[in-house]
């Protein structure tokens, strides 16, 4: 217990030291690590927690990002103001997918949260004067929270850092209170809970809504981070990406969307400057993640780190 | 007349044309010990799963304590005071005891959906889950997981569950099945020391023990309701020996 207090110090320290000693680059990358440990650990809500994997998760990331710089470039509103309707309007777009989609469970689910999802994807293309289609909104600037600039890697990077923290702070919390365990129950013995009085839909249904939530912050990172959206960022591969993280890290632990969304992320940035074919060797390194440690890095490590303790 | 704590009336249900209740009618009164008895196949715990609302009737209606449920989802019922345990263990196997338990009383409190506080500092929760595994004798392995218990443990841990929540109405699908002599003997005493309040019907194969406990005996075949009345009527009638009994 001692030990992993030290550890956490540890770490938050050097996340905290990290912009100050790191060039533009890494500070970068950093922060998209940030952003996609935000939106996998909203993603191990339902496929971990609640045990519904959706493959449709990145309409919620997108759809905020989209109302985001919509709002703020279109309309001309302030930035706090686009934040708050972004994220009410990606809540009431989960509350309604999640209405559509939990009619099934298993693969029916899978293939409504694609279909779903494809179809937030299919708009953003085709509704050119909404969304300026395949070019894409630009022209977004980040917002000055309290008179603070965002401009530079750093400041972006703490800001991130500070919302991620949060996050995870407010879904450990979720997961360890009556609702997460029940919603683990659901997830372990559905019909028992139904018989024990506990309505199995409702708890589903607002699992889902949660983790369109948070998929929704994620968003604003995202696409205050990248001051341009593009629809590319709706497509099946955020999702499946996002799903590759909770999975490799281990679906169902607080820490193994982090560790997951990190190796996905840097994976992908370190492969691609010497291999075209990137996302072949992220496949190769999954398929092997997932022969040796079929649950997750996390859970196989601590039980490698538990058979050398006996 | 009382309100029955239970009436079912004319109940049909049927899988693509296999009949496995047939025009079943039922009475039992608040208090009572009936026993569901038949040979395999007989239609009990179907019958069970349409009282528990995990199977919609195909005709027919179900009353709790006066009030139509028929088309009511399990949960409802479960607020309206009707617990049940399954023939085939349905426990969360990765939880321990005491959380089994826990997730057993939050089901009727509006608690469960608390978001913000610490399930494990619930000290109020935690020591009515501890009662309620003492109850079946398992109050010593309360942080155990379910994994690390033996098939009888689960099978006691399976009756604490539905027990914990005091229902009125507690149907109990084969609690002694799989269990040794000196288990059995465990379990009837659990049975036996629930309180009058609770209403108990009851499916079970192991007749020296289950017609000790028995008021009332229904005897069901193919669906039907063959024989149904007190406990001595039913062993009498030459009908029971027939279908079941005399195997």
């Amino acid at each position: 217990m001692r030990t992993r207090g030290l550890y956490t110090a540890v770490s938050l320290i050097s996340l905290i030291v990290l912009p100050f000693v790191a060039g533009d680059f890494y500070i970068n990358l950093a922060t998209q690590v940030l952003i996609a440990v935000v939106f996998s650990a909203s993603l191990n809500i339902l496929v971990g927690y609640a045990g519904l994997s959706s493959l449709g998760h990145a309409a919620f990331l997108g759809f905020a990002a989209y109302i985001c710089a919509g709002t703020t470039v279109t309309l001309g509103l302030p930035p706090l103001v686009a934040a708050v309707l972004a994220l009410a309007g990606t809540t009431l777009l989960a509350a309604i997918f999640g209405a559509i989609a939990l009619r099934a469970s298993g693969l029916g689910f899978l293939m409504i949260t694609l279909a779903l999802a494809q179809v937030v994807w299919g708009l953003a293309y085709r509704w050119v004067g909404l969304t300026n289609g395949d070019n894409g909104l630009t022209g977004l600037t980040r917002p000055h929270p309290f008179g603070l600039s965002l401009d530079s890697p750093a400041a972006f990077y703490l800001a991130t850092l500070l919302i991620t923290g949060i996050a995870l702070t407010v879904i450990a919390i979720l997961v360890g209170s009556a609702y997460g365990v029940s919603l683990q129950g659901t997830r372990d013995q559905p019909r028992r809970m139904a018989a024990l009085g506990h309505n199995v839909w409702l708890v589903r249904w607002t699992a889902f809504i949660i983790a369109g939530f948070w998929a929704g912050v994620a968003g604003l990172l995202y696409v205050y981070y990248q001051r341009y959206i593009h629809p590319s960022v709706l497509s099946m591969a955020t999702s499946a990406e996002g799903l590759l993280g909770v999975i490799a890290g281990g679906s169902g632990t607080l820490a193994g969307p982090v560790v997951g969304a990190a190796l996905v992320v840097i994976l992908k940035n370190y492969a691609s400057i010497y291999i075209e074919r990137w996302n072949m060797l992220l496949g190769a390194v999954f398929v092997l993640i997932v022969l040796v440690m079929p649950d997750g890095i996390v859970p196989g490590v601590r039980r490698l780190l538990a058979r050398r303790d006996r | 007349m009382t309100v029955p704590a239970l009436l079912i009336e004319n109940l049909h249900k049927s899988f693509r044309g296999l009949i496995a209740t047939n025009d079943v009618t039922m009475r039992i009164e608040p208090g009572e010990r009936r026993l569901l008895i038949g040979p395999n196949g007989a239609g009990k715990t179907t019958l069970f799963n349409q009282i528990s609302g995990d199977l919609l009737p195909g005709a027919g209606r179900i009353e709790l304590f006066g009030t139509d449920v028929t088309t009511l989802p399990p949960h409802r019922r479960a607020h309206m005071g009707l617990a049940r345990t399954y023939q085939i263990l349905t426990l969360f196997p990765r939880e321990t005891l005491l959380r089994n338990v826990e997730l057993a009383l939050l089901g009727l409190r509006p608690g469960r959906w608390n978001m913000v506080r610490p399930l494990a500092r619930d000290r109020a929760l935690v020591q009515e889950a501890a009662v309620a595994l003492t109850r079946v004798g398992l109050g010593g392995l309360a942080d155990r997981p379910v994994a690390a218990l033996s098939y009888g443990e689960k099978r006691r841990l399976e009756i604490a569950l539905a027990l914990a929540q005091n229902p009125r109405l507690l149907l109990l699908d084969e609690p002694l099945a799989g269990l040794s002599t000196e288990e059995r003997e465990t379990v009837r005493k659990v049975i036996a020391d629930i309180p009058r309040t609770t209403t108990v019907v009851l499916i079970e194969h192991d007749m020296d023990i289950a017609l000790d406990l028995a008021d009332t005996v229904t005897l069901l075949q193919f669906g039907i309701v063959i024989v149904d009345g007190t406990r001595d009527s039913v062993i009498a009638d030459p009908r029971t020996r027939e279908v079941y009994l005399g195997h």
